[in-house]
């Protein structure tokens, strides 16, 4: 075998390459293996992009799954409550094309909702707490729910286990205070002060 | 001669502050209803402590604060509480808010009002709460609660104070006309602020030069005090916060810092008469003074007016024209913004109500593409570039604009009214700002479900590890000691593959294992007799009280009595066997 191998360049030649190559590709194997940073990172990043709604409407139990899932190469255009701003984010942060929306896993909606338990038609069961996976809804055994509302992500998931239908997703209204103005797009006019058209030609003179 | 700083940018609208100055402040008659926003500050809404049909008195206090930030509202009058409930307020939105109606009984009677002469007398604490419950917010436009700001103690001491007296927005005189008239009362208040600090903060008074009669009046009131009186050249936007501590100290507050970060604190000068009037007088912030002009009104003045006075009230008041009407402002017609409806009420921040016709107010032309002229940044008063804004503004690229330090536009509204391509700038700008607080509110309400989310998970998984513990715990114990139940269960999880004998054999071993203990069974009959004595001495006393029944029931009872009576028997007789 030495004697051949010494014999035949070329033959040698390759099997030092081939051994290299295997032993640089497992090294390499190994690294990843023991310091996954990379996939990690990837995801936190991914999932700091989701809206953290946890609905599952992506096939996912959860956004942090779907990050994980996403980072291992999947359609990133599964999260209707995200909607295309989540979209073309991802898009961004993972250099590729942004996709629309798949209506299979349901569809963008503009209002933000918020689950609503009708409190005297509650029987008391706990199904819905054991259903929100953000813990917002308190209550006991046989006593009444109620849900935090700032907790609430309106996922939906407390709805279809209620056994009475006492949970409705109500759409949530903003504070006054919390007005700050049209969108850019309806603009009214400025309030135009007190000139005249020819006085502004004027000044701009 | 205090020297003067001069702030970049900056715009000369002409003033019209002339034709609300020919008469000193009028007082209107008294309004029917009064409508108390009980939010008309910053911070969180007040809680009404009143409730419907309750009599009040005029000073009474109608709203408490709930909550670290806020102010008190009271009584602005006597009368009878008639509605606690969502009015519209004058605010862009249109949006509605809760509110106190109050159905005034014309008798105008004062809660008990505290003078207090020797104010000079009372500890700090004691002057600030006085403040904080006599519900003061700052009166310049934007409501800061007043004992709060006084209270704020950060790393800089206090060494400076600034009263505003600036009041550079065109048209508005509400300032000007309380400082010819009430000098005095508004620097015994500057007084009261200055007895606050053990230092001996040096006090300021910032005034344009355009103001020669206020500034002869304060000079007059304040020539025994160490209050210096500072000119300033008049221009628009003077009298924002930032650009007034430039002009007076040439000191920047850095950006996204409030002044007291640099040791400076500036209150509007509506304040500090309030002030007076809370500590020397005992009256709580019930009215202010607001300036009603534009030539769609008959009459062009101030007005000292009870907080919660309709618009409409005052606009009868002075004799508006509807016909001229072209426009009904709240507020200057720099910053103000247009009223959706006449019936909100006038609140703590409302300086002035503008009534132009349409020869003051020209129609507001259509917006044209920006031409890159450059006068936008050249009056911006921040030194910011308004176009660039612009661009990011349309484009919604929030990092850009966040880079461009969008958040410290002041709204003064400079950039477009140079604008000769009409352009809103302003209200891009607040509406991009709008866009940047609820992606950032977005932001931390997912950040907060993601703990939570995670949070469950963990919990979740806790719960479950500890189940699988204690079914191993349960597992170990059997298998050190096996009892007739697990010897019978072990079989059960793989009963599909027994054979019927041994099913059997199983259900046997069940019935076996269920078998009570003779103790169990002594007790079961007892009480088996126990019940069976309670039910005879029923059907016993059924049967003596159907004596008057007819035969049949009478014969049923009976029948049902020597039943029970059998029964018992037969119980007394199993339970003697058990004893044996």
């Amino acid at each position: 075998m030495d004697a051949a191998l010494s014999a035949n360049a070329y033959l040698s030649t390759l099997v030092a390459s081939l051994g290299l190559a295997l032993v640089f590709g497992g090294l390499v194997r190994l690294a990843s293996m023991l310091f996954p940073v990379e996939r990690d990172r990837r995801i936190l990043e991914i999932d700091d992009l989701l809206p953290q709604t946890q609905c599952g409407q992506c096939g996912h139990p959860g956004c942090r799954p779907y990050a994980e899932a996403i980072a291992d190469g999947q359609a990133i255009n599964r999260c209707p409550p995200g909607g295309q701003a989540t979209i073309d984010a991802l898009a961004l942060l993972l250099k590729v094309t942004a996709p629309n929306l798949d209506p299979e896993h349901g569809l963008e909606s503009s209002h933000i909702r918020v689950a609503f338990i009708r409190e005297d038609e509650c029987i008391g069961c706990t199904k819905c707490i054991l259903a929100c996976p953000v813990d917002a809804i308190v209550g006991a055994a046989k006593l009444m729910h109620t849900v935090i509302v700032d907790e609430c992500t309106g996922c939906d998931l407390c709805v279809e286990p209620c056994p009475v239908d006492c949970i409705d997703m109500v759409p949530l209204a903003r504070p006054s205070h919390d007005w700050r103005g049209p969108p850019a797009a309806l603009l009214a006019q400025l309030i135009g002060s007190d000139r005249d058209p020819v006085q502004r030609q004027q000044e701009v003179l | 001669m205090n020297r003067v700083w001069d702030t970049p940018g900056g715009i000369h609208p002409p003033a019209n502050k002339r034709q609300s100055l020919t008469l000193p402040i009028g007082y209107p008659k008294l309004p029917e209803r009064l409508v108390v926003p009980l939010i008309q500050h910053i911070g969180e809404h007040c809680i009404a402590c009143v409730t419907i049909g309750q009599q009040v008195l005029k000073g009474e206090l109608i709203g408490v604060v709930d909550g670290a930030l806020g102010t008190s509202v009271h009584a602005p009058s006597s009368g009878i509480v008639s509605a606690i409930e969502a009015r519209p307020v004058g605010h862009q939105s249109g949006s509605l808010a809760p509110c106190i109606e109050i159905l005034t009984d014309g008798l105008e009677r004062w809660v008990s009002r505290p003078k207090t002469r020797d104010y000079r007398q009372l500890a700090p604490s004691q002057l600030l709460e006085r403040i904080a419950q006599s519900g003061i917010c700052g009166l310049g436009g934007a409501g800061f609660p007043t004992a709060t700001k006084l209270t704020f103690n950060g790393a800089v001491p206090i060494s400076t104070i600034i009263i505003n007296a600036t009041e550079c927005e065109p048209y508005v005189t509400a300032d000007e006309s309380l400082m010819r008239e009430r000098a005095d009362e508004i620097i015994a208040g500057i007084g009261i602020i200055a007895l606050l600090y053990d230092n001996t903060p040096r006090l300021v008074i910032g005034i344009e030069e355009t103001k020669p009669e206020a500034c002869a009046a304060l000079l007059a009131a304040s020539h025994a005090s160490a209050i210096e009186i500072v000119q300033i050249p008049s221009k628009y936007p003077s009298g924002g916060e930032r650009q007034l501590i430039y002009t007076l100290t040439g000191k920047e507050v850095p950006s996204g810092r409030i002044p007291a970060s640099i040791g400076i604190l500036c209150i509007n000068v509506a304040t500090t008469y309030a002030i007076k009037r809370a500590i020397i007088d005992g009256e709580p912030l019930i009215s202010r003074v607001v300036t009603v002009t534009g030539k769609a009104c008959g009459t062009q003045r101030n007005y000292q007016t009870l907080i919660g006075t309709p618009v409409q009230h005052l606009l009868d008041h002075s004799g508006l024209d509807d016909s001229r009407l072209s426009k009904l402002i709240m507020g200057g017609p720099m910053i103000g913004f247009d009223l959706p409806y006449a019936s909100v009420p006038v609140v703590k921040t409302s300086y002035c109500i503008l009534a132009p016709d349409a020869s003051e107010l020209a129609p507001t032309a259509p917006e044209r593409a920006c031409i890159r002229c450059g006068f936008c940044a050249e009056v911006c008063p921040v030194s910011l570039l308004p176009q660039q804004l612009l661009w990011h503004a349309k484009t919604a690229d929030h990092q850009r604009l966040e880079e461009h330090n969008l958040f410290d536009c002041i709204e003064c509204g400079a950039c477009a009214y140079v604008c000769p391509s009409h352009i809103p700038l302003v209200q891009y700008y607040r509406a991009s700002k709008g866009e940047i607080d609820a992606a950032r509110a977005d932001k931390a309400n997912a950040r907060q479900a993601r703990q939570r989310f995670e949070f469950h998970q963990l919990r979740l998984a806790r719960l479950e590890r500890e189940k699988n513990q204690r079914r191993k715990a349960r597992r170990a114990a059997a298998g050190s000691n096996p009892s007739p139940s697990s010897r019978i269960k072990a079989p059960k999880a793989s009963i599909m593959r027994l054979s019927s004998a041994d099913i059997i054999a199983a259900a046997q071993g069940r019935t076996t294992e269920k078998k009570p203990t003779a103790e169990q069974t002594l007790n079961k009959l007892r009480r088996n007799v126990s019940t069976l004595q309670m039910r005879l001495e029923h059907a016993e006393r059924r049967l003596a009280a159907a004596a008057g029944e007819t035969a049949d029931k009478q014969n049923s009872l009976r029948a049902t009595a020597e039943d029970a009576r059998q029964k018992l028997h037969r119980g007394e007789q199993r339970l003697t066997e058990q004893y044996h």
